[in-house]
């Protein structure tokens, strides 16, 4: 097939009627825009919903509970080997809340190749003092600069520095609502005293803001080093290590795994967020239904529009046909027209959805929640481009098949001798 | 003398579920270099029988044969390069393609056939448009021209990849005398000087006249 003058054919045609065409592209074009632009709104929110949990969530932790132990002495006996005790009002001993070997397990982890990042964490009760009022908190004591870096702690700290936790000794970063109910600025000091009874002066270096207020009401943030010293303890006692890996979808069995490794409890972010990924599914599937209607429809319209003008051309696909054009080739003439009228309006569309994505991320969006956020969120996947690409290929496509097939199924003989 | 268009036994039927016999038993050769002409009465069948000829219209019985060649069991495609290659149209009501210039018209065929490059068939198109005396309209826009100038377009097209026949549908059905006239030179120029054959449909007793045979039919049957 002689494809140069078959396209040369299909654009005169395309532009005898260039009103039509256009109309035809605009269609398209409006579609893969709206596409792009809800897709990446969508997706953005997403992304930013999900991470108001995810992101600052470990996928693996590692921490030891308190339990009782699975091994009672009875069981040791040999003389009941063969039998099932039945113990009833078993108690927890008075284990260990720190990770055993802490240090050496998180060099382990550390050299495993799945593992993103790995940093120590070290939880301890506390009370504020305010006066005469003792309000109850929690300090997490952490590596600033690691707990940033794999869960975007800085992201949340609305005033302050967060270096300053490493550099400078006793100091303290409190909850926003648990700083307004302390009367505390930065700068000033605060009273703790500690489950043991020591009392200690902390500096206020700066608020934390969630955006889940129950949360600020009651934690503060320490470096490790200042969480230790309050709990007396030495520098490698850390109660929890946060395991950020490359592939959150390999948390469930890597929790197992280190689980009976280091001989502590763990648990994966699937396990702790289970709803959050459900939530974010629906929305996605909502968008691309949203999307994908929007591209059908400017399928009829292109459909339309070849059969409008499949019927004004009758006159000229009858000459083609009797000056030697085969049905084929008229086929291929009216599916370039269609395949044209797809690649400038879908290109047109990807233009344009993405100067609308940038319009949209330009939009203001502030909210008590989420401090870091100031625009609206927009993912910018390049997926999302491309599978409007072919898609409006796809639509486009179909919708020049069914005309074309008509138009190569003219018989020249009715037209010719129907004048 | 070489046989161009033979046909066999050619009947056809309009119509359902109650058919009617337009075309009987019609057998007849046309030799390289005839100018024949086919009368009859409107409704004789004679447009019928020459777009079967023409390979357009398949549903017939009998068979037909273009240059020695079968076309009974050729397929769709193949029968489009048949009227690309070795037929050249002329209808009564012109038939260009108006999106295109004079000379794209013209050259349309010849780009199909794809047989030269296409700056040698916008040569040779220039020289039929030459021969017909057209050459000053080859950029006009098909559609921008007087009646007649398009009949000449089309002999034009007609000629262009040197068809070994020529059909014409009332080629001058819709022209006034002067026209007629002119196409009556260029058929007789055509035969005369470049041994084209042509087969025409008419009604018109004076371009009879000129050619070297009639063929003459009724009620579906050659009767001369």
């Amino acid at each position: 097939m002689n494809y140069k003058l078959i396209l040369n054919i299909a654009r005169s045609l395309l532009l005898a009627r260039w009103k039509q065409t256009l109309i035809a592209a605009i269609g398209v074009t409006f579609s893969i825009t709206m596409f792009i632009a809800l897709l990446g709104f969508m997706s953005g929110l997403n992304t930013l919903l999900d991470g108001l949990v995810l992101n600052r969530t470990a996928h693996v932790r590692l921490f030891n509970d308190i339990k009782p132990s699975m091994e009672q002495p009875i069981m040791l006996d040999s003389a009941y080997k063969n039998s099932y005790p039945f113990i009833h009002s078993v108690k927890s001993a008075n284990s260990r809340q720190d990770i055993y070997n802490g240090t050496q397990i998180l060099e382990a982890i550390k050299k495993d190749n799945r593992v993103e990042g790995v940093t120590p964490k070290l939880l301890t009760q506390v009370f504020f003092n305010d006066g005469t009022v003792e309000i109850t908190g929690v300090v997490n004591g952490i590596d600033a600069i690691m707990q940033s870096k794999l869960f975007h702690f800085g992201d949340y700290v609305v005033a302050g520095d967060i270096n300053g936790l490493t550099n400078i000794s006793n100091s303290i970063i409190l909850g926003k609502q648990l700083a307004e109910k302390l009367q505390l600025n930065i700068g000033d000091n605060v009273q703790v005293v500690t489950i043991n009874g020591d009392r200690f002066s902390l500096k206020v270096l700066g608020f934390y803001k969630s955006g889940i207020q129950d949360y600020d009401k009651t934690q503060a943030f320490a470096s490790l080093a200042t969480a230790q010293k309050l709990l007396n303890k030495p520098e490698n006692y850390y109660t929890e290590l946060l395991v950020k890996l490359h592939d959150l979808n390999q948390a469930p069995a890597i929790a197992k795994e280190y689980a009976k490794k280091f001989g502590t409890q763990s648990e994966d972010i699937q396990t702790a967020n289970a709803q959050f990924e459900t939530g974010s599914f629906v929305r996605t599937l909502i968008s691309y239904a949203v999307g994908i209607t929007l591209l059908i429809v400017a399928g009829f319209g292109i459909y339309n529009i070849l059969n409008m003008l499949i019927y004004e051309k009758m006159d000229s696909i009858a000459i083609l046909k009797a000056t030697g054009f085969a049905g084929r080739d008229v086929k291929a003439i009216f599916l370039f027209i269609s395949l044209s009228i797809g690649i400038v309006g879908g290109l047109l569309g990807l233009l344009f959805g993405f100067i609308a994505s940038l319009a949209i991320d330009q939009i203001p969006f502030n909210t008590e929640s989420l401090p870091a956020i100031n625009t609206y969120p927009v993912d910018y996947n390049p997926a999302f481009y491309l599978i409007a690409a072919v898609f409006s290929l796809v639509t486009t496509f179909f919708a020049g098949l069914f005309p074309a097939r008509k138009a190569s199924k003219v018989d020249p003989v009715v037209i010719i001798r129907g004048k | 003398m070489k046989i161009i268009l033979e046909a066999r036994h050619i009947n056809k039927y309009f119509g359902s579920p109650k058919k009617v016999k337009v075309l009987s038993d019609i057998n007849f050769t046309i030799n390289s270099g005839e100018f024949v002409t086919v009368i009859g009465k409107s409704g004789c069948g004679k447009s019928t029988l020459l777009y079967i000829l023409s390979t357009m219209d398949t549903d017939h019985e009998g068979s037909l044969l273009i240059d020695g060649e079968p076309l009974d069991t050729k397929k769709e495609w193949e029968l489009a390069k048949i009227r690309n290659e070795k037929i050249g149209f002329i209808f009564q009501f012109h038939y260009l393609l108006n999106e295109f210039t004079v000379l794209e018209n013209v050259m349309l065929p010849g780009l199909k056939l794809g047989k030269f490059p296409a700056a040698e068939i916008k040569k040779q198109a220039m020289e039929k448009l030459d021969m017909l005396g057209i050459t000053d309209l080859a950029n006009s826009r098909a559609n921008k021209i007087s009646g007649g100038e398009k009949q000449r377009v089309a002999i034009a097209r007609a000629l262009i990849n040197n068809p070994d026949i020529i059909m014409g549908d009332e080629p001058t059905g819709n022209l006034d005398k002067k026209n007629r006239e002119i196409v009556f030179d260029i058929f007789t120029k055509l035969t005369t000087e470049f041994n084209q054959t042509l087969l025409i449909v008419t009604h018109d007793e004076s371009m009879a006249k000129i050619s070297d045979r009639i063929i003459e039919m009724e009620d579906g049957k050659i009767i001369s």
